[in-house]
């Protein structure tokens, strides 16, 4: 077992058939450009793609969940409590364990990756819907009152676009731990960006330049992600520009 | 299935208290031992940024940067470079943990009251002096929220080590062939149990914290 985990072995370690041997696979090089420009279309770009579809799927069902959710705890304060707690232990489950709970389940699908990234999102999202809406000034909502405005009206002109700064900041950290949290899944079920990684990691002596390759698409998602947000975060909500 | 899996799950904490509770040793040796490590690093660095009110782009770049490094791959580039082991392992770790660290003293200390740390100038506090009596008290339970993320997501990784061969209770986790699905659970539910009463035992720490700052409230 722990055979393949000795880097740098000093026998010659063996390297796979990784498509034409050059000198940098050979060396099992820390990034061997020939190697990804060659297996960019049938390896990486997939799982690149499989990977944001995980995401948009995790965070927009995450997203809709919870904002249900925090409308509860938001109105009745009394289900605030259990449902933070509800989400706080959902996040504390280990990934590789939740996803090993659901395969009686749901099997070794997609769904099953979903449903354990949905269940850790609700934790940002939960968090950070109701602080956003808690934090609305008593002053503007008895202003709003005096404007005569229903509580519908309240929520929908008053609450949620000055929680809005808050809610798109856990948007922001919830898209980009789903990015991090989803290549965990692929230990299981060769899907995203999580694919290469693993299997990278399996080879005798860590084929570096896939781990290299898929792990720097990773992060590159995630910040492009980041920035994507800020951006729409600077759009939907010009008033927070000052700060 | 799921209520006879819940039996078996606390069947198997009755029948191996020992099993788990060393699994859980090794895996909060490495946890506490990476944050230990994390906090000595970060937050000197953290503070003095703070108090200096400068290099805001760092402390925040650096967090939104180990968000977006997915665990796996971090890991695994430090078995890649330095192989596996407690040391190495505990090296990635420390990694993860210093960039909450850095951010939250970054931010507790930066956004100490102006005017209280201009009172304290004005009493003729030295610089240090200012930070050790003025900025980190009022700080300090940001601070505290910082340790609190960075020790439940330093616990989580430190068990994702154990599918690599680290031992501590993601071993278990990763062997559902040899401990079953009832093992996997009640390892789980150690780690989750690991991580709550960190959180908590942290909590505290940081509402005591709150408390002193606002003594009349």
């Amino acid at each position: 077992m722990s055979g393949w985990l000795v880097a740098g072995g000093g026998g010659g370690p063996v390297i796979p058939n990784f498509g034409k041997p050059n000198g940098c696979l050979k060396n099992n090089g820390w990034f061997c450009a020939d190697w990804v420009r060659e297996h960019w279309g049938d390896i990486l770009q997939p799982a690149l793609v499989q990977h944001i579809e995980l995401t948009l799927i995790a965070v927009g069902i995450g997203f809709g969940a919870s904002f249900l959710l925090a409308l509860v705890g938001f109105r009745f304060r009394v289900f605030d409590l259990p449902l933070g707690a509800a989400t706080d232990f959902l996040y504390t489950i280990p990934s590789i364990a939740f996803f090993q709970l659901l395969v009686p389940l749901t099997g070794l699908t997609v769904t099953t990756i979903e449903i354990a990234l949905i269940s850790y999102t609700l934790f940002v999202f939960y968090r950070n819907i109701v602080t956003g809406l808690r934090g609305v000034p008593a002053e503007v909502l008895e202003s709003a009152r005096g404007m005569g405005f229903t509580r519908r009206q309240t929520f929908w002109r008053v609450e949620l676009p000055l929680a809005m700064p808050v809610i798109l900041a856990g948007v922001r950290v919830a898209t980009v731990s789903t990015i991090a949290i989803a290549t965990v899944g692929a230990y299981f079920l060769y899907y995203g960006l999580g694919g290469p990684i693993f299997d990278a990691l399996g080879q005798p002596d860590i084929f570096r330049t896939e781990l290299v390759a898929a792990g720097a698409l990773a992060i590159l998602l995630a910040l492009a992600a980041d920035a994507l947000i800020a951006l729409l975060q600077r759009v939907l909500t010009p008033w927070s520009r000052i700060r | 299935m799921l209520a006879s899996l819940f039996v078996d799950t606390f069947r198997f904490i009755g029948d191996n208290p020992g099993l788990l509770l060393h699994k859980a040793e090794e895996t909060a040796e490495l946890a506490f031992t990476a944050l230990g490590i994390g906090l000595a690093i970060a937050l000197p660095i953290g503070l003095w940024l703070g108090h200096r009110h400068q290099g805001l782009t760092i402390a925040l770049g650096v967090s939104t940067f180990a968000r977006a490094l997915p665990s796996v791959v971090l890991l695994g580039l430090g078995i890649a470079i330095l192989g596996v082991g407690f040391r190495n392992l505990t090296v990635a770790l420390v990694v993860l943990a210093v960039p909450p660290l850095l951010t939250n003293s970054y931010v507790a200390v930066e956004g100490a009251d102006r005017d209280a740390v201009e009172a304290g100038r004005g009493m003729g506090l030295t610089e240090t002096q200012i930070l050790a009596r003025v900025e980190l008290p009022l700080g300090l339970p940001f601070i505290l929220a910082g340790i609190r993320i960075a020790a439940v997501f330093v616990i989580a990784t430190a068990t994702l080590a154990g599918i690599f061969g680290g031992g501590g209770l993601g071993d278990i986790m990763a062997n559902q062939v040899e401990y079953g699905l009832d093992g996997v659970l009640a390892a789980a539910l150690c780690v989750a149990a690991l991580a709550l009463l960190t959180a908590a035992a942290l909590g505290v720490a940081q509402r005591a914290a709150f408390r002193r700052m606002a003594p009349s409230a």
